[in-house]
């Protein structure tokens, strides 16, 4: 492989996945921010009140670090994957300025006022800020995703004399059906992001046994919302993604499931480790069937293997694909265990009480993030080899100006930034984790 | 078609330029001008709410080139490949500058971010002259429409510049004082009392350089490309785009002089408005010059997308910028008037 081609590719996936852990939660937390401002008031309790506003000082420090790691991913079209952005610009461009034009701008507008405009404000025009922050973080979310899903899947474009793609169909690519259904699970994920990071801090709360009210509005919002953004992330927008890639991506599928060999009846691996070169899956645990099912509704159909393709169209990096796919999928059926289990408690009127599900809780906060990683990765990885499915190859779209040195040494440099924000961030959430939502000071602000 | 989508990033980088030109000048003055603790924490009060909205523009139009002259954005964002991630790092220190700053009421910490806000904001005010310079003076465009820059080679104008040489330091410093004076007239719209009169004395001290530079860029670029005056000389009415310059020069030292604050940033913002357009003025139709051979330079013409795209982006880009001046004049009237402290935030 190119080493130019290589430290690229590092570049646009190191920055992409530090800047995702912050929007995610960004989004997750926007839409339970409005639900408690609505409760806040429907109830007129102070309680839900603080808690909004709390979440909304993590907000904010999530928000600053979504907004600075952002700003590199629109750049890096254009300095990284130089020949990608003048071949697929004419296209991925509308959507990218859409984002800043509709997404952007409201965003940024309403959310000084959301953050600092509280006494300035009325209740309700605050309750509206809040709303349009919401609004402009879910619509940024769409024309990411929506031009994510143009790679995976190209539509309304055609091919210009120069070899470039042009847009032939503004509604093709805005209402691609691939983008609804990445749209509906890559948002589900985010919340469930949210979900679980209110509530495992609100656990916290409960077995330190300070902020004792706080800690319950937390526990009880995160895991109402969170069973219900659980459940959604498999069905169905886990299940309408899955067969999207039936449709579309069959390899790619294949590749997910390290299904070398096609078959009828096919199997469903759960863990087990792939050799690709010897085209088997080493200690398997397999349930007989189920694939064929869940691709096809039906137990003995047949599914197309890995040898069904030419190589060269396979995925490069089959192992690490599989692993993604089965980490986001096996992290997801965890979520919707603990989420049942701690509603089951919740509504029995016991879960505040239960000290082994609060800790739990607790300790799952990292994980929503290891399954949001893992699930753009297996979107990502299982894109490859193409950077445009079926359109241009990712060894032909990157800067081929940009020497490789220079593509490391920002590198670097973006990989010591970053670990100086990520120490930042977890130091300033931390403290205000620990100074609690009743605000007994002045906030520095 | 193609001479709107020029006009409208255009008019969205000057926009860029006008808004947050305004809060990186309160960078650059930020650490001379306020000198005690609340007095910094007004400047950073009076473009807390703003400056995130101000960048915003920057994306904004980074998206629309992307969008419009996809081979422009290639080309020119792949070969000032060091100096765009430069930019970059220094836009992220600036941000965390002025948000993480007030999370801990510590000096220590606080005096930290206090002079990352202020150097990284000084250093961009120079790098976007800089970036200026470079697009006016030309890059060493292939035939392909790609280019690399190294950040130096001789620091002579010739075909293999380098970003930074004489005439692209020449236009960062302009950059940096006239950001100066900018920021430093909407410090003053803001506040009362020390602070506001230490900021006049600023730009009492700036606004004459800016003046000097004014006069000696022109004749300076002239002699570095003879051929930013074709554009004037086959349409003279383009005459009037100097004329308002330094008019609004002039305008600015004088209401500056008789206090009139909102008079005087509003001739700064004029300045800075025309002084790019007469710069797009010079350039059109052409985008990015090439200093190897004039044929390989990017036009309007052979880097812009294909004209559905452009057709259907006309549409909601309107709508886009109908929504977003709603917001802007909602957000300013929200925070108008002199910053008081006690009003929370920042």
């Amino acid at each position: 492989m190119d080493s130019a081609l290589l430290v690229d590719r590092l570049h646009f996936a190191f920055t992409v996945t530090f800047h995702y852990l912050f929007p995610q939660l960004t989004m997750g937390l926007a839409l339970l921010i409005v639900i408690l401002k609505t409760l806040a008031l429907r109830t007129h309790d102070e309680v839900y009140n603080q808690a909004a506003r709390f979440w909304a000082r993590i907000f904010g420090i999530n928000f600053v670090l979504g907004v600075v790691t952002g700003i590199p991913m629109e750049f890096q079209f254009g300095t990284n994957w130089s020949h990608f952005s003048r071949f697929a610009g004419g296209v991925i461009g509308q959507t990218l300025a859409m984002e800043g034009m509709f997404a952007f701008f409201l965003e940024s507008a309403f959310l000084g006022l959301f953050l600092y405009g509280e006494k300035r404000l009325s209740p309700r025009a605050h309750w509206w800020s809040a709303v349009a922050v919401f609004v402009g973080s879910w619509l940024s979310g769409y024309f990411i995703i929506a031009t994510d899903a143009w790679m995976q899947y190209p539509v309304g474009y055609e091919r210009a004399a120069d070899g470039s793609v042009q847009l032939s169909s503004f509604w093709e690519l805005v209402w691609n059906p691939w983008a609804w259904w990445q749209y509906a699970h890559n948002m589900s994920g985010a919340a469930i992001t949210g979900c679980f990071v209110m509530a495992s801090i609100g656990a916290f709360y409960l077995l330190w046994g300070k902020f004792v009210e706080h800690g319950q509005v937390f526990v009880r919002t995160g895991v109402i919302a969170g069973c219900i953004f659980s459940i959604l992330q498999l069905y169905p927008t886990g299940d309408g993604q899955g067969l999207m890639l039936v449709k579309h991506q069959p390899v790619t599928l294949a590749a997910m499931e390290a299904l070398f060999e096609g078959q009828p009846g096919a199997p469903l691996v759960i863990i087990g480790q792939p050799d690709v070169n010897a085209r088997k899956i080493d200690n398997p645990l397999i349930v007989p069937k189920v694939l064929s099912f869940l691709t096809y509704r039906r137990w003995s159909a047949r599914v197309e293997g890995l040898d069904g393709f030419p190589k060269d169209l396979w995925p490069q990096n089959i192992p690490l694909l599989y692993y993604s796919y089965h980490i986001m999928v096996g992290l997801g059926t965890i979520f919707i265990a603990i989420m049942v289990v701690a509603l089951f408690l919740l509504w029995r009127g016991k879960l505040f009480d239960s000290r082994w599900m609060l800790w739990i809780l607790v300790l799952s906060l990292p994980f929503p993030y290891i399954a949001n990683t893992a699930g753009w990765m297996t979107a990502e990885l299982g894109r490859q080899p193409w950077l445009v499915y079926g359109l241009m190859r990712t060894a032909d779209g990157y800067s081929k100006t940009v020497s490789a040195g220079n593509g490391m040494f920002t590198l670097l440099g973006f990989m010591g930034m970053y670990m100086v924000l990520g120490i930042l961030f977890l130091f300033l959430v931390r403290r205000e984790i620990e100074l609690g939502p009743v605000a007994t000071r002045n906030t520095g602000h | 078609m193609e001479t709107l989508w020029f006009i409208v990033v255009a008019v969205m980088l000057t926009a860029y330029v006008v808004l947050d030109g305004f809060d990186l000048g309160a960078g650059a003055i930020y650490l001379v001008v306020g000198r005690t603790h609340e007095e910094r924490r007004k400047i950073l009060r009076s473009i807390g709410p703003v400056w995130d909205g101000n960048e915003v523009w920057l994306l904004a139009a980074g998206g629309t080139l992307y969008f419009a002259f996809p081979q422009l954005y290639a080309s020119s964002f792949s070969g000032f490949y060091l100096p765009l991630m430069m930019v970059l790092w220094l836009l992220m220190l600036r941000a965390i500058g002025i948000e993480f700053r007030t999370h801990v009421e510590n000096p220590v910490w606080q005096g930290f971010y206090d002079v990352i806000f202020s150097v990284a904001s000084i250093l961009l005010a120079i790098f976007f002259g800089a970036a200026l310079g470079n697009v006016i003076r030309g890059v060493p465009l292939g035939p392909e429409g790609y280019f690399f820059e190294p950040l130096w080679t001789n620091w002579r104008v010739g075909p293999h510049p380098g970003i930074l040489d004489w005439y692209t330091v020449m236009t960062g410093v302009i950059a940096l004082v006239t950001l100066t004076t900018h920021g430093a007239l909407y410090v003053v719209t803001k506040t009362e009392g020390d602070l506001n009169l230490r900021a006049r004395k600023a730009v009492l001290l700036t606004a004459p350089i800016q003046v000097l530079l004014t006069l000696l860029a022109i004749p300076v670029t002239y002699v570095v490309k003879p051929d930013v005056m074709d554009n004037y000389r086959a349409h003279p009415a383009g005459i009037l785009i100097p004329l308002v310059v330094f008019a609004s020069l002039g305008m600015l030292m004088w209401s500056n002089a008789k206090a009139k604050e909102t008079a005087a940033f509003l001739a700064s913002c004029a300045y800075i408005a025309a002084m790019l357009v007469g710069a797009a003025f010079a350039l059109y139709p052409v985008v990015l010059p090439a200093s190897t051979n004039p044929s390989y330079s990017l036009t309007i013409y052979n880097s812009a997308a294909g004209h559905h795209g452009l057709v259907v982006g006309l549409i909601w880009w309107c709508m886009g910028a109908v929504l977003a001046l709603a917001y802007f004049v909602f957000v300013f009237r929200m925070f108008r008037g002199k910053v008081r402290l006690e009003d929370g935030g920042y």
